[in-house]
C-alpha cells in the first residue's frame, strides 16, 4: 500500500483535533487579545474529569461528555474572574506569565489528584479500523477526527449566527464600541474563556481516547502554537486550515526525517516550521497584518 | 540620616554608590559573602552556588526582558548552549575552563543573534512563540546531535583547575560564581545607566517612537538578545563546571519558565530584582523541600500528594505576585527603605 495517502489521511486526523484546540486559542485571543499558554493544561484536566467520570461512575460516555463540558466552563469563567481580569491593561508579558503560572499550578492538582502515571481512556469508539481503500484510518483517529469535525463546526456556528456569539464578535471588533452598545465585555471575557476551555477538554477527551493521556499531555498544548500562528492568531478559519496543514506536515516529518535524526522530529516539526512563518509571514495566512502607528 | 542628600547634576543622580552609607553597607556585604564559606557547610554553600549561577541568567534576562521589553521563553536553552558548548570545548579539545567559559558565552551570544532575528519583524506574542520555539528545537537539537552533546547521556566534564589546584568543592568553587556575579551585577548596573540602557528602555516603552529619535532598532534589539544570551552562557558555563556533567534534562522549558519568574518575582527592569527574584526563587523550592520532607514524617503514605505542591505554590507564586505586586520584590524592597528613610521621625 502507498505510503503518502496513508501520512495524508492520519495527517488530516491529528489535524482535525489540533484545530479544535487553536479554536480555542483564537477564540480568547480574538475576544481579549490574550495568548493562554495553559491550554495544554486545560486539556489534560478536561481529559481526566472525563475518565473519572468514565471510569469512576461508569457512566456513559454521553454523561461523561456533558459533565466534563459543564465542568471546563466554570473552570474558564473562574479562570478569567481570578487570574486574567485584575490583569486587563497590563503589558503583554505579565498577561503570558500568569497563564504559565496557572498552567503550573493546573498540572500541579493533576498530578496530585491523579497520579501521574500513564492511563487509557475505556474503549468508547468501535475499535474496528476502517479501510479506505487508499489508506487505514484507526477507528481512534477517524472517530476521533469526525468528533472534532463537529464541535468546530458547532462552535463556528454559535460564533457566527447567535446573539452570544454577535456579542462575542462585536467585542474582538471594537470594545469601546461594544461597551456602548450595552454588551457586557466582561461577560464575553468570560465567555470566551469558557468557550476555550470547553474545546481544549474536548481537544483533550479526543487525543486521550487516541493514545491515552498523562499528565504530560499539555505537551500538545504548546505544539498547537505553531497552527494559530500559521492559520492567524485572529482567524476561525485559520486555526481549522492551519490544524491540517501542520497535522499533515507534522506527519511527513514524522515518517520521512526521523531516520535521519534519530527520531522525535515529530515532536520538533511544528516547532521549525512555526519559526519559518514567522520570519516570512508573522501574521499567518488569514491573520490581519497588524499596522502600527505612534 | 539621608541629610543633606541633595543633588546638583544628572551624573549624581545616576550614581551607583549614592552615599558613604551605601558604600559601607554593600563593603560589609562583601565581607560577610567573603567569609560565609568558611563557616557555612557544604548545602549551604551549594545552595549559594546554585543563587549565583541564577543572578547571572537572571541578570541577563532581565536585559532583554526588563529593560528591552522582548520577551524570552527560551532562556534556558541558551544556557544549555553555553553549558554544552564549555563541556565539549573541555572534553574534545582540551581547551582549559577559563577559556572555554567566555567562547561558551560567545557562541551563546552568537545564537542569541540568531534568535533575536525574528525580533525586528515581530513582538510581544509572537517574539514571544519564536523564542518558544528556539526553546524546543534547540533542546532537540541537545538530544538528538549525539556525534556533539551525546545525546541524553550527557558528557561529563573535569571541574576546572588552576595549577594543582581543583575547583572541585562547593566551597573553592563558591568564589569562582561570587566574583562572577560580581563582575555580571557591576557590568548590567553599569549598563543600564549608559547611552545603551537608555535605548533599551526606549525600546521597551514604544519601539516605533525610538526609532523615530535616532535609535537604530536593529543594533539595540540584536545587542539586548546578543547580551543576555552572553550572561545566559556564563551561567551554563559555571553550573556545567560544577555539577561535572551536562545533559538534555538540565535546561527544559520549565527552567526558561523559572528564570522569567525570577525576573517578573524580583521585579522588571530592575538589576537588584534580578538578584531578589534569583535568591527567591532557588530559595523557596529548597524551603519547600525541607517542608514537604518534616511534612511528609507526621504523614507518611501522602508522597503522592506533596511532591506536586512544588508546581502548585510555584505558579500560585507566579500569579498572586503579577496580580498584587506587579513590581515585584525590588518594589516591595523599595518601600520599605522609604520607610525606614525618615523612621522613626516621619513627619
Amino acid at each position: 500500500m502507498d505510503i503518502i495517502p496513508q501520512i495524508l489521511v492520519s495527517g488530516m486526523a491529528a489535524g482535525g483535533v489540533y484545530g479544535l484546540i487553536a479554536l480555542g486559542f483564537v477564540l480568547i485571543y480574538k475576544a481579549t487579545s490574550v495568548l493562554n499558554l495553559a491550554t495544554g493544561e486545560f486539556m489534560t484536566l478536561g481529559a481526566f474529569v472525563c475518565l473519572t467520570v468514565l471510569t469512576e461512575l461508569s457512566a456513559p460516555f454521553g454523561i461523561a461528555l456533558v459533565v466534563t463540558i459543564i465542568f471546563a466552563a466554570c473552570l474558564g469563567a473562574v479562570t478569567e474572574r481570578i487570574a486574567l481580569r485584575p490583569l486587563i491593561g497590563e503589558p503583554i508579558i505579565s498577561v503570558i506569565m500568569v497563564t504559565i503560572g496557572l498552567a503550573s499550578v493546573i498540572k500541579g492538582l493533576t498530578h496530585m489528584i491523579w497520579s501521574p502515571q500513564f492511563r487509557t481512556f475505556p474503549q468508547v469508539f468501535p475499535p474496528k479500523p476502517l479501510d479506505l481503500g487508499f489508506a487505514i484510518v484507526s477507528s481512534g483517529l477517524l472517530w476521533g477526527f469526525i468528533f472534532a469535525t463537529v464541535c468546530t463546526v458547532v462552535f463556528t456556528v454559535i460564533f457566527r449566527y447567535t446573539r452570544t456569539g454577535l456579542a462575542m464578535r462585536a467585542t474582538a471588533a471594537n470594545q469601546q464600541a461594544a461597551l456602548s452598545m450595552g454588551i457586557s465585555v466582561k461577560r464575553v471575557f468570560a465567555l470566551s474563556w469558557s468557550f476555550a476551555a470547553i474545546t481544549a477538554a474536548l481537544g483533550g477527551i479526543i487525543i486521550g481516547n487516541i493514545n491515552g493521556i498523562s499528565i504530560h499531555l499539555g505537551h500538545i498544548g504548546l505544539k498547537v502554537l505553531s497552527v494559530i500562528i500559521l492559520g492567524g492568531l485572529d482567524s476561525i478559519i485559520g486555526a481549522i486550515v492551519g490544524g491540517f496543514i501542520i497535522g499533515i506536515l507534522e506527519n511527513f516529518a514524522g515518517v520521512y526525517l526521523d531516520s535521519m535524526f534519530g527520531g522525535g522530529v515529530k515532536e520538533v516539526a511544528p516547532f521549525i516550521i512555526l519559526v519559518f512563518i514567522i520570519m516570512i509571514r508573522p501574521y499567518g495566512i488569514f491573520g490581519k497584518p497588524l499596522i502600527e502607528r505612534v | 540620616m539621608r541629610c543633606g542628600d541633595l543633588k546638583e547634576s544628572y551624573l549624581e543622580d545616576e550614581k551607583i554608590f549614592q552615599s558613604l552609607f551605601v558604600k559601607i553597607c554593600l563593603a560589609t556585604l562583601l565581607v560577610v559573602l567573603v567569609i560565609i564559606p568558611f563557616v557555612a557547610g557544604p548545602y549551604t554553600l551549594y545552595i549559594m552556588n546554585l543563587i549565583g549561577f541564577a543572578i547571572i541568567g537572571a541578570v541577563g534576562l532581565n536585559l532583554l526582558t526588563g529593560f528591552t521589553g522582548q520577551i524570552s521563553l527560551g532562556h534556558a536553552a541558551f544556557i544549555g548552549v553555553g553549558g554544552y558548548t564549555t563541556a565539549i570545548l573541555v572534553t574534545k579539545l582540551g581547551v582549559p575552563f577559563w577559556f572555554a567559559m567566555p567562547v561558551a558565552g560567545l557562541v551563546s551570544a552568537g545564537m542569541g543573534l540568531i534568535i533575536g532575528i525574528p525580533s525586528l519583524r515581530v513582538k510581544g506574542l509572537y517574539l514571544c512563540i519564536a523564542t518558544l520555539a528556539a526553546q524546543f528545537i534547540l533542546e532537540f537539537v541537545f538530544v538528538h546531535w549525539e556525534s556533539m552533546t551525546r545525546g541524553i547521556r550527557g558528557i561529563n566534564v573535569p571541574p576546572p583547575r588552576i595549577g594543582d589546584f581543583v575547583f572541585d568543592t562547593e566551597k573553592s568553587y563558591y568564589f569562582i560564581t561570587l566574583f562572577l556575579v560580581i563582575v555580571a551585577v557591576g557590568f548590567a548596573r553599569n549598563l543600564v545607566r549608559t547611552k545603551w540602557g537608555r535605548a533599551f528602555v526606549a525600546i521597551r516603552d514604544r519601539d516605533l517612537a525610538a526609532e523615530i529619535i535616532g535609535i537604530n532598532l536593529f543594533r539595540y534589539k540584536l545587542a539586548a538578545f546578543a547580551l543576555s544570551s552572553f550572561f545566559a552562557g556564563i551561567a551554563g558555563s559555571l553550573w556545567v563546571g560544577f555539577i561535572k556533567v551536562v545533559t538534555p534534562e538540565h535546561f527544559p522549558f520549565s527552567l526558561s519558565i523559572q528564570y522569567l519568574a525570577m525576573v517578573i518575582v524580583g521585579g522588571l527592569g530592575s538589576v537588584l530584582g534580578s538578584i531578589f527574584g534569583a535568591i527567591f526563587m532557588i530559595l523557596t523550592p529548597e524551603l519547600l523541600n525541607i517542608l514537604v520532607s518534616s511534612a511528609k514524617q507526621l504523614f507518611p503514605g501522602l508522597d503522592q500528594f506533596f511532591i506536586p505542591l512544588k508546581d502548585i505554590i510555584f505558579g500560585g507564586l507566579i500569579v498572586s505576585f503579577l496580580v498584587f505586586e506587579p513590581h515585584g520584590l525590588a518594589e516591595i524592597w523599595h518601600r520599605i527603605k522609604n520607610f525606614f528613610l525618615l523612621w522613626p521621625f516621619s513627619y
